[in-house]
């Protein structure tokens, strides 16, 4: 069991500040995230892209916002807990009980959610019996690619991980490619080389193609894929890999017994308090009168619901309003030395 | 304004008068018009606004930017007739404009 004052859901720009400010104030805390890396949206959306409304900071990408903040709470130690979704939640009297995907059990005081749209999942076939392959045969991410050897692999998307792969198993497998247009959308050498892997008959590039349906008993054996213009081929096939990119889910929050309004959870605006007592929801995935989706609202948000944590973490405390630049409890916590 | 028409996967239909300048995907999330999550809040990052356009109008909408294209690969169930909601900004020329919403968007 990992006892600690809060539980942050959600490692992105808004769950990374309230980390901060609950390390201001003397508090500890944990983060979750359901992907493999800090940063949320601004990591798995827009790495490369300019942010220009950051205050104070005229333009930097997601991937420096994320950086930053991750040298701003260093001084806290803060322990990360990547790829886990975070399913039960249970209250035992004065304390919160959760526990993760992968089996983590967290003892907090309180819980910040700042979880975004959701979690990041992989974005699924349309296909309905491709459930019952999914993990045996079927699969949208790779975890041991020495399952493929000597295999027939159907690959299906346009951009970096389908091409990648297709690349990478071609020298061990017999890849077929299947996008549903002449474009791609992964990077021009991966395109270029896939094409050139085609032409020398080391891979099956179709393209205008889509899966239309799988067969197999317990695994597959073969896929149905169509063309734009209606026409069907069947390629035998050992397995197969859909890499659509990552969707955006709310998942097993839902059941938590929060007022949920249109895919956000609706909070006070004196410390984004939930209507459950000692829950908190901060950034994207709050909602209040005048709720702006901006990463400095959510810093806004982080920093009041930290305040809120404080009751219930140490109710026999009173905390104090301090500055950073003249407190020196504050500063101790930051590892200033003077 | 200009009049959109939403068809919903479930056969109803919501025809809106959106403000000029606003795109479609906002004129379905101000009018509470089922279908269209748009996660990303229109940033063409995530694909969960998608619809199809009625084939009459396919040619007189404007073109597709660098990027919708990329991230229609990531829709469900794309299509030939498919475009990012939020990319199309509403103008009286769209007057009329009919667009179905998929079952999914993800």
């Amino acid at each position: 069991m990992n006892k600690t004052d809060v539980l942050i859901i959600g490692a992105g720009p808004t769950g990374l500040f309230c980390a901060h400010q609950l390390g201001i104030i003397g508090l500890s805390c944990e983060i979750v995230d359901n992907l493999d890396k800090a940063g949320g949206q601004c990591i798995e959306l827009y790495p490369d892209k300019p942010i220009y409304d950051i205050p104070a900071v005229p333009e930097c990408t997601g991937e420096e916002l994320t950086n930053n903040l991750l040298q701003q709470i260093k001084p806290f130690n803060i322990k990360f807990h990547f790829r886990e979704r975070v399913e039960e939640l249970k209250k035992d009297q004065n304390r919160w009980h959760v526990k993760t995907s992968g089996g983590i059990v967290f003892d907090v005081a309180s819980i910040v959610i700042a979880g975004g749209v959701g979690s990041f999942e992989p974005r699924k076939f349309p296909v309905k019996e491709c459930e019952k392959f999914e993990g045996s045969s079927l699969f949208y991410s790779i975890k041991d690619k020495s399952i493929f050897k000597d295999k027939t692999i159907s690959i299906f998307g346009g951009g970096d991980s389908a091409l990648d792969w297709a690349i990478e198993l071609s020298n061990t497998s017999k890849v077929n490619l299947i996008h549903r247009r002449d474009g791609f959308s992964g990077v021009e050498a991966s395109v270029q080389k896939v094409k050139e892997l085609n032409d020398q008959g080391k891979l099956n590039l179709f393209t205008k193609y889509q899966l239309d349906s799988l067969s197999g008993d317990k695994l597959i054996e073969s896929v149905k894929i169509k063309h734009d213009e209606g026409e069907i081929k069947e390629i035998k096939s050992d397995y197969v890999l859909g890499f659509f990119g990552l969707i955006m889910q709310l998942g097993p929050i839902l059941d938590w017994g929060l007022n949920i309004n249109k895919k956000t959870i609706e909070v006070n605006t004196e410390n984004f308090e939930t209507n459950i007592n000692g829950i908190f929801a901060i950034g994207d995935i709050c909602s209040y009168p005048g709720k702006l989706k901006l990463i400095l609202s959510g810093f806004h948000e982080g920093a009041l619901a930290a305040r809120g944590c404080f009751k219930y973490a140490k109710p026999d405390e009173k905390l104090r309003f301090e500055f950073t630049t003249t407190s020196k409890a504050a500063q101790e916590r930051l590892g200033i030395k003077k | 304004m200009t009049k959109i028409v939403y068809h919903t996967h479930k056969g109803q239909t919501h025809s809106i008068d959106v403000q000029n300048g606003l795109s479609v995907m906002e004129g379905a999330v101000q009018n509470d018009i089922p279908g269209i999550d748009a996660d990303c809040g229109g940033g063409m990052a995530c694909a969960t606004c998608h619809v199809y356009v009625k084939e009459e109008w396919l040619n007189k909408l404007p073109a597709k930017e660098d990027g919708e294209e990329d991230m229609l690969d990531m829709a469900f169930e794309p299509k030939n007739n498919s475009r990012l909601s939020c990319q199309l900004i509403v103008s009286d020329d769209m007057d009329g404009l009919e667009v179905d919403i998929p079952s999914k968007q993800g």
